[in-house]
């Protein structure tokens, strides 16, 4: 280990980095007047729809808000299930 | 005359309202603007006590709702400045006491009589704030450095908006520039990039306040203050003139000893 090395500090989120983490999160759920529970059941369903007519992997969906400036919107990520043929040789 | 009605506001309480609309009552004064400054928190009355005028106060600001005074007779004079003044809350009434087209009509004949209206908006965001935000040509949101004063933050700005109310600029008070540069603080960029509104100034944090506040002097009149210059130079903004922001970033430990040596 280099000498240097004992003294810096490990890296981890900075007391203010976690107060923007926090901040960004609440106020999502504030301005789109929606609980962090409410969004859950609402990625359930969305999973739940889209089933019926893709193959999702429905463990990997991700739903968020997303900020520009004041206007919020609702990005839902799903990922289709690859072909067996399709997919990548180890 | 038709002077200009700007309305400090905040949701959370504590964070500095009452202290921002006493200095810049002050420093809009000191730029030779008549002002005339609304304590709207009835019930709870503190803008008198702020400037040191709670000796003088006669009437109220339901003494003039009720037309048992006129403004203009209800109006306490500052003892130092003769172009500020102040119209106290009601102390034993509470905000029922008043509407929001009441607070329209006395903010209206206000500036009438000076260049600036200040209204101190009470906390919270129910009738309150209602009343006090709905004359305001312009809102002056006060936020502290911190989780739950920035949530309330964008609350206010949210209904603000929803109602297509008066433009909204942000003055963060109470930062400190030592617990900023130890990333321990939120610091103004991170606090203007979630609220995405302009900002008109910031406060650092200052003992001075708590000085002034016990003696009834506003910390504005404090030469050495850097909360009292923050406040200076908001007032100048307010006026339309272009101050740059003054660097609040303490000075790291080498940069101390390297000025220390010149
Ligand atoms: N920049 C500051 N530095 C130190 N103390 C402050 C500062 N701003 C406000 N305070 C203190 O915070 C308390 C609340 O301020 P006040 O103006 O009464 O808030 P509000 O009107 O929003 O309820 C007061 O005791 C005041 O002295
Ligand atoms: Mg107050």
């Amino acid at each position: 280990m280099r000498f240097t090395n004992l003294f810096r500090r490990r890296r981890r989120d900075s007391d203010k980095d976690i107060a923007t983490q926090r901040l960004q999160l609440v106020l999502s759920h504030d301005r789109a007047n929606i609980s962090p529970g409410m969004l859950e059941k609402l990625k359930d369903e969305i999973i739940a729809v889209i089933s019926k007519h893709l193959e999702i992997e429905s463990d990997q969906v991700r739903v968020n808000f997303q900020k520009n400036q004041r206007e919020t919107r609702l990005v839902a990520d799903i990922p289709l299930k690859r072909h067996t043929g399709r997919q990548k040789r180890i | 005359m038709s002077g200009k009605i700007i309305t400090i506001s905040s949701g959370k309480g504590g964070v500095g309202k009452s202290t921002t609309t006493a200095n810049l009552g002050i420093a809009l004064a000191l730029l030779g603007k008549s002002v005339i400054c609304i304590d709207a928190d009835i019930g709870l009355r503190n803008l008198d006590v702020m400037l040191g005028l709670e000796n003088r106060i006669v009437y109220d600001i339901i003494n003039v709702v009720t037309k048992q005074c006129s403004l203009r007779k209800a109006l306490v004079r500052d003892k130092h400045y003769s172009n500020l003044s102040l119209l106290p809350a009601a102390q034993i009434c509470d905000k029922s006491a008043i509407s929001e087209d009441e607070m329209v009509r006395i903010a209206k004949e206000a500036a009438e009589q000076a260049d600036y209206v200040l209204i101190d908006s009470p906390a919270g965001i129910e009738h309150g704030f209602r009343y006090a935000v709905k004359p305001a040509e312009l809102v002056l949101l006060v936020t502290n450095p911190e989780v739950s004063a920035v949530r309330d933050a964008d609350r206010v700005i949210g209904l603000l908006e929803a109602e297509g109310r008066a433009p909204v600029q942000l003055i963060i008070n109470r930062l400190n520039p030592e617990l900023v540069r130890r990333d321990v603080m939120l610091d103004a960029d991170s606090i203007l990039n979630l609220l995405a509104i302009n900002l008109v100034g910031i406060v650092p944090e200052d003992p001075a306040i708590l000085i002034a506040g016990n003696r009834g002097q506003p910390v504005l009149l404090d030469e050495r203050s850097l909360a009292g210059k923050s406040f200076r130079n908001i007032g100048r903004r307010l006026t339309g003139e272009e101050v740059p922001f003054i660097p609040l970033q303490a000075p790291s430990l080498l940069q101390r000893i390297f000025r220390f040596q010149r």
